[in-house]
């Protein structure tokens, strides 16, 4: 269990800079979620928390103790991948137990520890099989096995689940949430899902081109973006945004207004605050996307809207309204006013 | 099920099965007479050798022979021979599948500078073969005193750009991740190397080993060149040295026993690593 402090970490490689100073405090036993997409560095930052990157500038404290220069294995960390990283000649069991046969640790200890964290994981019918005799799931366990026999004081995630099928993620983004919550083990887990970035957070950190866009718990984010890119990054389906210019009565300061498409509904055609014809449906069941070309523009406008409502049909003309408090307003340069 | 084709790529029946088998077997018994007649005149005495016709069928002097071989030999006993040629060959095997996963380790695993330098001080020695620098290496081995040893007969083979290639490339497949996975489970590099790089490449080793194996046990020309003292002969240039010279008369049935032995410690690496490294090949672990 520790505190981790990010203080305007930098990265760069060679003359590219991949992360421009980043600033995370994260508290005892919290769960953070580093969300963003391919290439905004932050499998990059959670490899400089584990000591497998070197830090360009700026610090990292452990428990108060700056590690910067401390190898992985001193760090006190435990780390799972995203292929899982299991010892393909060792059985499951070893596997587990490696990190503590280094670490000298008594044999009756090493067992005990490996069989609870596989009694934990319903791992134990498997104790003696190779990883290769194991499906995905099992393997995922496995890797989880190994950091969690270590009692490590903080648990670093790197987008394990994105080897797992649909169902199985589910399931396991339960499993962990519900393992890190009891173990209580600070977590800094890396994902570019973001419902995977929504449920298992207790806070999380949207990164967008080597910056932390925002940090924040999942629905504040969500309900509040402070950027632009985060309002169009959290969310799904995406959030639409227009030109400031072309609605009535948005904000003076505003340069682009973003709308989700849940605050979005839709009017006979004349009234409402735009006009626009739809291009096609997708009825989901429980809830029904329309989308929209609207007049005079050329991007997609997506509505969301609850299933029972009457389906409008493609070539409809028709009109679109929201609240005045659905509106969120972004400067020219992205930011929140 | 689905069932196999008759004139499918798998499996061919009739008259071509049939042919394909008597090619193989008269092929094989080409290939086998020349050894059959060794070991025939292995068992038979000087005399009914040098009578024609040649003996076709074993005689009754094999054990005559191949004991007066083991212990006497010609120049020197043919156990101590094989001996020697056996602790070469080993000595060559192992110590070049060491260097090369060590230096493959190094090359793959860690950045030094002069990386690249030495890759290809290692590549470049590929080009120069044993026959090439035999006379600087024979002038150093000789300064160093070492005629006439067994580290004279090992050293200067030990060194193995091919297997250092083979492990160098069988290491790049191995995940960044296996590494970085030990790196925080504690493992400091020579722990890895030990627990983790190197049972993965065991099968690599296995088929490796039987290469080189052969390849110093039938080392030639450099045994001739340093090994002056019969006690130091190895088996395979032991022969040609029972050869006789001038009007000496061949002791044939000796020699040709000779010659059935040294053949026989390569049969029994292939024989036996064989399994090993099918096995290797069929439970592939990445």
């Amino acid at each position: 269990m520790a505190t981790i402090k990010l203080d305007n970490i930098k990265k760069s490689f060679g003359k590219t800079d991949v992360i421009h100073g980043v600033d995370i405090d994260i508290e005892d036993g919290e769960f953070i979620v580093i969300v963003g997409p391919s290439g905004c560095g932050k499998s990059t930052l959670l490899r400089m928390v584990a000591g497998l990157e070197t830090v360009t500038s700026g610090e990292i404290l452990i428990d108060g103790v700056q590690v910067n220069g401390v190898e992985p294995m001193d760090r006190d960390i435990a780390m799972v991948f995203q292929n899982y990283a299991l010892y393909p000649h060792m059985s499951v069991e070893e596997n587990m137990a490696y990190g503590l046969k280094i670490a000298k640790t008594p044999k009756a200890e090493i067992t005990e520890r490996v069989a609870e964290a596989a009694r934990m994981l319903q791992l134990e019918p498997y104790l003696k099989r190779k990883p290769r005799e194991l499906s995905g799931g099992q393997r995922q366990r496995v890797a989880m096995g190994r950091a969690i026999v270590r009692k490590p004081k903080v648990f670093l995630f790197d987008e394990p689940l994105s080897n797992l099928d649909a169902k199985l993620r589910v399931q396991m983004r339960l499993e962990i949430k519900e393992l890190q919550s009891r173990l209580g083990i600070t977590a800094l887990y890396v994902t570019h899902d973001q419902v995977e970035a929504m449920t298992l957070a207790d806070r999380m950190v949207v990164m967008n081109a080597g910056e932390a866009d925002q940090i924040g718990a999942p629905l504040e984010v969500y309900s509040n973006p402070q950027t632009e890119f985060v309002a169009g990054f959290i969310g799904s389906p995406a959030t639409n945004f227009l030109d400031a210019s072309t609605i009535p009565n948005a904000p003076a300061s505003a340069a682009r207004i973003g709308i989700r498409p849940e605050h979005i509904t839709l009017a006979p055609a004349g009234q409402g605050r735009l006009s626009g014809e739809v291009i096609f449906t997708e009825a989901l069941g429980a809830e029904t996307l329309v989308h929209l070309r609207l007049s005079g523009g050329t991007e997609t406008f997506t509505i969301r809207q609850d299933g029972a409502l009457p389906l409008p049909a493609p070539g409809d003309a028709v009109a679109v309204d929201w609240e005045d408090d659905a509106m969120m307003a972004f400067s020219e340069g992205g930011r929140r006013v | 099920m689905a069932r196999i084709p008759d004139e499918g790529m798998v499996e061919k029946r009739g008259i071509g099965h049939y042919f394909t088998h008597v090619g193989l077997i008269f092929g094989v018994l080409i290939i086998f007479f020349p050894i059959w007649l060794a070991f025939v005149a292995s068992t038979v005495t000087q005399s009914d050798i040098i009578r024609p016709p040649m003996p076709l069928w074993p005689g009754d002097q094999f054990l005559t022979n191949y004991s007066k071989a083991l212990t006497s030999g010609i120049n020197a006993p043919v156990a101590l021979m094989l001996m020697n040629s056996l602790i070469m060959a080993m000595g060559i095997a192992l110590g070049k599948i060491l260097i090369s996963l060590l230096s493959a380790f190094a090359i793959v695993y860690f950045k030094f500078p002069g990386r690249r330098l030495f890759f290809w001080l290692i590549f470049l020695t590929l080009m120069l073969p044993v026959e090439v620098r035999i006379v600087p290496t024979y002038e150093v081995v000789a300064g160093f005193g070492m005629l006439n040893s067994y580290s004279g007969l090992i050293f200067p083979l030990i060194a193995s750009a091919t297997a250092t290639f083979l492990f160098r490339q069988f290491f790049m497949t191995v995940p960044d991740e296996l590494a970085e996975a030990a790196r925080v489970d504690g493992a400091r590099p020579m722990r890895f190397f030990w627990d983790i790089l190197l049972p993965m490449s065991r099968t690599n080793i296995a088929a490796l080993f039987v290469i080189l194996f052969i390849y110093g046990w039938n080392q030639y020309l450099w045994p001739l060149l340093i090994t002056t003292d019969p006690s130091m002969n190895t088996i395979v240039m032991g022969i040609k040295q029972m050869f006789p010279s001038g009007d000496d008369f061949a002791d044939w049935p000796v020699i040709m026993a000779t010659s059935i032995l040294a053949m026989l410690p390569p049969v029994v690496v292939v024989v036996s690593m064989q399994r090993l490294f099918i096995r290797g090949l069929v439970d592939s672990e990445k």
